[in-house]
């Protein structure tokens, strides 16, 4: 028998919905959580950052790659006034955080790190239990309620993915963990808190390429509630989990764009020639 | 075997299984086109032809927003392995399928040059064997990569061969037609155009079987005999 091609069953393909550009992030229709406003950066008479405007938008991942000693943790720091410990230096310009600026007088800096949580390179956590880890913060605060400690640090460790893997030796000591772990710990503790803004300084560059696919994985997770800047050397990392990159060059921003743009096709050399590994 | 393993990123499973998705869409609305084509040219449906050579843009931009979610891919994932495979394969994969449509297109243009015309109708029925036979190969090949199949594409590259030789009957028989009766030469040769079509939808239907093996044995199958396809499968079990 021969099947004649009427017979065939006529399966109408739907194109609306399948075959359709994907929607590319784009700075114009973004809440602005963070704004950076013409900051100069001066570590005594060295000006380590020039002239930097840059919106950081909300509930986004932002990413700041370039080479070491371009500024981009310098500048991460200034965003919870980190720098404010440094001897000898000055900063001009400002950083507006929901429409004010965080380095006015009446702004509190133990305040403004509590909206503005910071994870470093190497973990730290205190040599305290897992729990008394991600509960320091709100103790802190002044909280101490048995069972909105409990509560608060199970959703904490469960936004770190780590609840599963630490639930059943919650009192056992931190520094036990490994050090992917350890990671996610202070992330937990950074989030229970509720901070609005999580700054991650280089938080996966000490761990194992799983540990930190893991906390990559996680920082996906976390921007649906929070608005995420990372700086990393990795820029692979960078592609894969931010939504904005950021490349900065001997301290001045050189483009800044959604990480689709940035990474198939930058509009400037010096970050074509970064990226690609011409540099240098 | 239709799942990916799952990666630690849950976001880049499902952009590899978005882009799938998409090769599949892809595949059956050319696979509608050949039957479409197929069908104005058997039938003198010059509706249908014009409705062909429309669909073509969708193919075609079906080809533009894969092509673009693959560089995307590659810039930001880094992927290796079987990933890697996967996206080069989707990358040729679609390029093929694209060219079918453009085949699909050139069928339905014969048609409606055809349906003008009182069309003979003798070779209709094979033309209609033919046309029948090169989309199930593409369905096939589809198939076969969806299931990760890699049996099942080298069963789509065996099948190349029976419609090369129903080819060349139908070119022999052309050709037959056109002696007996030198006013029908014009029409016969918009047969054989559309003829020769169909044709080589079966090799890209190949082409994409061959995609399929190296995206599921990472082995390179291209410019070799079917048989020695077959000795490098076997060696790979």
């Amino acid at each position: 028998m021969t099947l004649t091609i009427q017979e065939q069953p006529q399966t109408r393909i739907d194109m609306q919905g399948i075959s359709r550009p994907r929607s590319k992030a784009s700075l114009a229709d973004e809440d602005i959580a963070l704004k950076v406003d013409h900051l100069n950066l001066y570590y005594g008479e060295k000006q380590a950052l020039h002239g930097i405007d840059l919106q950081i938008p909300r509930k986004k991942v932002t990413a700041f790659i370039g080479p070491s000693g371009c500024g981009k943790s310098t500048l991460l720091r200034c965003f919870n006034r980190m720098n404010d410990l440094v001897d000898g230096v000055r900063i001009e310009g400002g950083i507006s955080l929901d429409g004010k600026n965080i380095f006015d007088k009446d702004v509190d800096a133990a305040q403004l790190r509590r909206k503005i949580g910071m994870v470093f390179q190497k973990p730290n956590p205190f040599p305290k239990s897992i729990y008394e880890n991600v509960a320091y913060g709100l103790r802190l605060a002044g909280i101490n309620k048995r069972r909105v400690l409990d509560e608060t640090v199970e959703w904490a460790l469960k936004g770190a993915a780590l609840w599963d893997e630490v639930k059943d030796r919650l009192h056992d000591n931190a520094l036990g963990l490994s050090g992917g772990q350890q990671q996610r710990l202070v992330i937990a503790r950074s989030i229970a808190i509720q901070p609005e803004v999580l700054l991650l300084d280089e938080p996966a560059s000490a761990l194992d390429p799983i540990s930190t696919l893991k906390i990559e994985e996680l920082i996906y997770e976390l921007k649906s509630d929070y608005t995420i800047v990372i700086v990393t050397h990795n820029m692979q990392q960078a592609a894969r989990v931010s939504d904005y990159t950021a490349f900065l060059y001997m301290g001045d921003l050189i483009e800044f764009d959604d990480t689709d743009s940035i990474f198939t096709n930058p509009k400037k050399k010096q970050t074509e020639d970064y990226i690609t590994g011409r540099y240098g | 075997m239709n799942t990916f393993g799952q990666h630690i990123s849950q976001q880049f499973n499902a952009e590899l299984e978005d882009v799938r998705q998409r090769v599949m869409a892809m595949g059956g609305l050319v696979e509608q086109q050949i039957a479409d084509a197929v069908t104005a040219l058997i039938d003198g449906r010059s509706d249908l032809a014009a409705e062909v050579e429309q669909g073509d843009v969708k193919v075609n931009t079906f080809e533009v927003h894969i092509d673009e979610e693959c560089s995307r891919i590659l810039a930001r994932r880094q992927p290796t392995a079987s990933d890697l495979r996967l996206v080069v394969a989707v990358i040729k994969t679609i390029t093929d399928l694209e060219r079918i449509g453009d085949e699909a297109e050139r069928i339905a243009r014969m048609a409606s040059s055809l349906a003008k015309e009182e069309p003979p109708r003798a070779a209709f029925h094979e033309i209609e064997n033919l046309g029948h036979h090169v989309r199930r190969m593409v369905g096939e090949a589809l198939d076969a990569f969806a299931r990760m199949d890699s049996r099942a594409a080298l069963a789509v590259a065996e099948e190349d061969a029976k419609v090369d030789r129903e080819y060349e009957s139908i070119m022999r028989q052309c050709m037959t037609f056109m002696m007996e009766d030198p006013r029908t030469v014009k029409r016969v040769l918009d047969i054989m155009w559309a003829v020769r079509a169909l044709e080589r939808i079966g090799d890209h239907s190949r082409n994409i079987a061959e995609y399929v093996i190296y995206f599921v044995e990472g082995k390179d199958v291209r410019h070799i005999s079917v048989e020695q396809m077959a000795r490098e499968l076997e060696k790979s079990r």
